[in-house]
């Protein structure tokens, strides 16, 4: 047990690219944790288990020893968060975990909008801050125009920020210099019953679960029975350690201290992040504060390409969920695209991970359908649903009215752009919040109707943009909203898996540009195809596909049969991947590419 | 199992290669005829072996352009046909050539040699167009080279392409028209297509230039069903009009999926014997069939048993571009079954869409059917 005084436990805020990793490593490297050689080996093995576990989902922490100039020994904790507004929650729990952050700011680049998300989420958390202009050594630094920007945006006195170069190692001794003298050491009894906040956990082939902890109170060993508060489920453990970052098992973890326990527990989803750790037999008398069920945010059905992968995608989402307790999925047959997953997931980028993880680690082709956000319908019985899948929406006549999730969108933009990003947020129902300036640097802060971000507003965002501004955001509650359900109808038939609920206001806007794209994507056939948009009875947009006029071979003579054979062997094939709506064929790529589909 | 097929002898060499041209042909500074002559006729002997007793329905000296050949080398091989199986007065021989001076001063001397029927490459009826198609012929060739095949042959046909760069219905109209004025009994009219491979295919990609739309392309069709409707030259293939009487017989045999030997470099076959209907392919490079052929006897490269679904699949895609249609007696004599059995429930929307017809006795694309064959195959095989 390391005495209270000795603990320093903090977080590193940094903007992608900022340089958080390489300050990470360098810290690890002068607290001599790993040498020169190790170094490589084992922070890439470590990054390759990393990536096994799911990127930015997973936090990680290592254990730093360092000697300070008064000549006293400290344990520094460093916790590595993900940093994305998907994982908010996950973000927070790291936090509370934590006495003080550093910020990270690189100092040509300046503050973006994730960063300042995470650094109000620190400065909520009561954390002592300490900023950081990383990159000075190079040419088009200015820290001094940073440092009045962390001034000015964030609100927090930067002049005694530290400038290091992590890449070159320049005064990482400054950052763990101001580590020891600026953040306060953590509080605790280690006679008081039991309470650990649970951070995060993951699978492990060869030891089951391993879940990160911070003691808050009391002492965790070995053989300890201990009880998880807002299960309730009960476990003796196993072994407690610390990652250096190797993983080290140790006696015991007292108060104010960060390591990892595993005690048989079998899958991710029985740790719930955030959840308090006790005794079971000294019970603590109440759990720590903050403590939420996970809840998925944005929904969308995942297809395979190829039914026969069905059941590959159905082991596939249960590997990943081992690890990963934070997305559902459960089957949904969809008459355009067959058998698949309805998935929920806790963001835009949450969902991204996990198909591409499908992609690349499982080998699968999969069609992902629009993403929708979770809707309240209230019934005119009285009762509440809620609404993950638009095909699923009730009968308009039993629905009193529907709510929507709203968001409160953080963009930080240079001013030649800022007209074309109000547009944007204007177009998407935003209402305007705030509007401030720090050099030549916008800040916009936006409610914005959820359904409307999970619908391409990045890719917008970043074009209108040219990749420039920064975007971050929070959930903001449910409002009641004109929704309605938009169908795309081929020849009569509603494609199911084009389905969305939209504003009324937007409805033809969207069903428009749906007809308008499917119309390009079906193929001319034998038949005229009708493409609607339709709310309910009533057709508000349309489209047809001509018939073909003239498909035929001009040539064909003895030599050409066996060729010509094989290409129409080759469109046989190509027609399992069609879809039958009435005579009409359509190809799986023209929903595809329908889904995929721009606003404009 | 028929007992006549048709003989295709492939000529693979051409003064320049056309740049929308996909077909085996090859450019050589020098041929040794004499080599060439012995090769192909030693090809026919060892088919022959195999084909002993059946009757020659046609034969058809195909290219490359086979007007480049000596008539006696064409002669050569006639006489060659005929001592083996026998060729008389009614067995329809053609020979593709193209519309230069040169070729047609030969005219004579192919006719001698047994040639009945001169099939030519006129393409276009305008110089600028017959350069953008990289021929060797200008207009007035072209209208010369017509006349001494009426001259000298008692058949002839020739080829137009259409859906040319800019080309409207107006003026492909005209064109017909000035092209009906010197027809025989026969045309062939094509839409210019970009095949892979060809120079063509690399222009087009360039943006070098485009193409008439698929309204543009459905309106030419339809202009020239309308045109040889009228003029007494009626379709009887997508892309082939004769007068009554002035059909093809050596395509009807491919159309009509009967048999035919292929010799010469990369010429198909389709041949039934005793253990079933075979593709036969040849050696497709001159160089490479010409030394298998004077090591082995024959340039062959592979010959592979057709299944029942091939055969239905090839019979249907062959059949359904002749306007007279699939007769249910062949093709229960091809497959063994017959089209209900087959296409089940497939038909029934090709019919009822005016695509096809069926009755006791044929199955048969309409005009509209023949027009959209590719996506009616597409439709019917799925």
């Amino acid at each position: 047990m390391t005495d209270l005084r000795h603990i320093r436990n903090f977080a590193i805020i940094a903007h992608i690219d900022h340089g958080k990793s390489t300050l990470a490593d360098r810290l690890i490297q002068t607290c001599g944790g790993l040498d020169l050689r190790e170094m490589r080996a084992q922070v890439l093995d470590s990054m390759d288990i990393e990536r096994e576990r799911g990127i930015t989902i997973k936090a990680q922490t290592v254990r730093l020893a360092y000697k300070a100039k008064n000549g006293e020994s400290y344990v520094l904790n460093l916790i590595d968060t993900p940093g994305h507004v998907d994982f908010a929650y996950e973000v927070s729990r790291s936090l509370a975990a934590c006495e003080g952050s550093l910020l990270v700011v690189d100092a040509s680049q300046g503050v973006e909008a994730q960063t300042l998300a995470n650094v109000y989420q620190a400065i909520d958390a009561g954390h002592e801050i300490v900023p950081v202009l990383n990159k000075v050594d190079l040419p088009a630094a200015e820290p001094q125009r940073v440092r009045e920007q962390i001034e000015e945006v964030i609100g927090l006195d930067a002049s005694g920020a530290v400038e290091i170069s992590a890449k070159t190692g320049l005064n990482i001794e400054g950052v763990l210099e101001a580590l020891v003298e600026r953040l306060p050491p953590p509080v605790g009894d280690a006679d008081a019953p039991l309470k650990a906040l649970l951070i995060d956990s993951w699978y492990d082939a060869y030891l089951g679960v391993i879940t990160l902890v911070r003691v808050k109170d009391g002492v965790l060993k070995p053989g300890l029975k201990i009880r998880m508060m807002a299960t309730g489920a009960t476990h003796t453990l196993e072994r407690v350690g610390v990652f250096t970052p190797k993983g080290v098992t140790v006696p015991e973890l007292g108060p104010g201290e960060i390591g990892f326990l595993t005690a048989g527990i079998k899958t991710v989803a029985d740790c719930k992040i955030g959840d308090t750790i006790t005794e079971e037999k000294r019970l603590a008398a109440e759990p720590l504060p903050g403590f939420k069920p996970v809840q998925p945010v944005v929904f969308c059905g995942l297809f395979p390409t190829d039914a026969a992968d069905f059941e590959k995608l159905r082991d596939s989402l249960a590997k990943l969920r081992l690890n990963d307790a934070s997305f559902e999925f459960e089957p949904e047959t969809s008459v355009a695209l067959g058998f698949g997953y309805r998935c929920g997931f806790l963001g835009l980028l949450h969902l991204e991970i996990i198909q591409e993880r499908l992609t690349r680690e499982f080998d699968l082709d999969l069609i992902a359908t629009a993403p929708s956000v979770v809707y309240h319908i209230h019934l005119t019985n009285g009762s509440m649903m809620m609404l993950h899948n638009p095909v699923d929406m009730p009968d308009p006549v039993r629905i009193d009215h529907m709510d929507e999730p709203w968001i409160k969108a953080t963009i930080l933009v240079p001013d030649d752009y800022l007209g074309s990003i109000l547009a944007l947020c204007e177009e998407r129902r935003g209402i305007q919040k705030e509007l401030t300036y720090a050099g030549k640097r916008a800040m916009v802060v936006y409610r914005l109707p959820l359904n409307e971000v999970v619908f391409d507003f990045y890719d917008r965002l970043k074009s209108v943009s040219r990749g420039y501004a920064s975007f971050d955001y929070q959930l903001d509650g449910y409002e009641e909203g004109d929704l309605v359900l938009l169908n795309i109808l081929v020849n009569g038939d509603p494609v199911d898996a084009l389905a969305i609920v939209v504003h009324r206001a937007n409805a033809e806007r969207r069903g428009r540009a749906l007809c308008e794209r499917l119309k390009d994507l079906i193929p001319r056939q034998l038949f005229l195809i009708a493409i609607q948009a339709a709310i309910g009875g009533k057709v508000i947009a349309r489209e047809t596909v001509k018939a073909l006029r003239k498909d035929v071979l001009a040539k064909c003579y003895g030599g050409d049969i066996s060729r010509k054979r094989k290409l129409l062997d080759k469109q046989k094939e190509g027609r399992k991947r069609m879809r039958q709506y009435g005579k009409v064929e359509i190809p799986q790529s023209a929903f595809l590419a329908a889904l995929k589909m721009g606003d404009e | 199992m028929s007992d006549s097929f048709a003989v295709y002898i492939h000529w693979p060499f051409c003064k320049s290669k056309c740049p929308y041209c996909d077909f085996n042909s090859h450019v050589r500074d020098t041929i040794d005829e004499a080599r060439w002559r012995a090769a192909l006729l030693a090809e026919l002997d060892h088919a022959a072996d195999t084909l002993a007793g059946r009757r020659i329905e046609s034969v058809f000296f195909g290219g490359g352009t086979p007007s480049l050949m000596a008539p006696e080398t064409a002669g050569a091989l006639l006489d060659r046909l005929a001592s083996r199986w026998g060729l008389d007065d009614k067995v329809e021989i053609t020979l593709e050539a193209n519309p230069t001076s040169v070729e047609a001063s030969r005219f004579a001397g192919f006719r001698a040699a047994g040639i009945n029927r001169a099939s030519l490459g006129v393409q276009a009826l305008d110089d600028a167009s017959l350069r953008f198609l990289g021929r060797g012929h200008d207009n007035q060739q072209a209208r010369a080279a017509v006349g001494l095949a009426a001259r000298h042959f008692p058949r002839y046909s020739f080829d137009l392409i259409y859906a040319r760069p800019g080309q409207d219905v107006d003026a492909w109209r005209s064109e017909l028209r000035d092209g009906l004025a010197m027809a025989g009994d026969h045309l062939s009219v094509y839409q210019l297509t970009i095949e892979t491979g060809t120079a063509f295919a690399s222009a087009y990609a360039r943006g070098d230039f485009v193409l008439p739309d698929e309204e543009t392309q459905g309106a030419l069709y339809e202009t020239t069903q309308e045109l040889l409707d009228e003029a007494g030259l009626p379709a009887y293939e997508i892309s082939n009009h004769a007068r009554p009487g002035g059909e093809s017989r050596h395509n009807l045999v491919y159309w009509r999926y009967g048999d035919y030997l292929g010799l010469g470099p990369g010429a198909h076959g389709r041949l039934t014997r005793a253990e079933g209907k075979f593709a036969t392919r040849n050696l497709r490079s001159p160089e490479a069939w010409l030394k298998a052929v004077e090591a082995n006897g024959h340039g062959s490269e592979e010959e592979l048993p057709l299944n029942a679904d091939e055969r239905r699949d090839e019979m249907l895609m062959m059949g359904l571009r002749l306007r007279e249609g699939i007769s249910r007696a062949r093709f229960a004599g091809e497959t063994g079954r017959d089209f209900e059995t087959v296409l089940g429930s497939r038909l029934a929307p090709l019919i009822e869409g005016g695509f096809l017809t069926l009755d006791e006795t044929v199955l048969r694309a309409t005009d509209a059917g023949r027009q959209r064959l590719n996506a009616v195959l597409a439709s019917l095989l799925a």
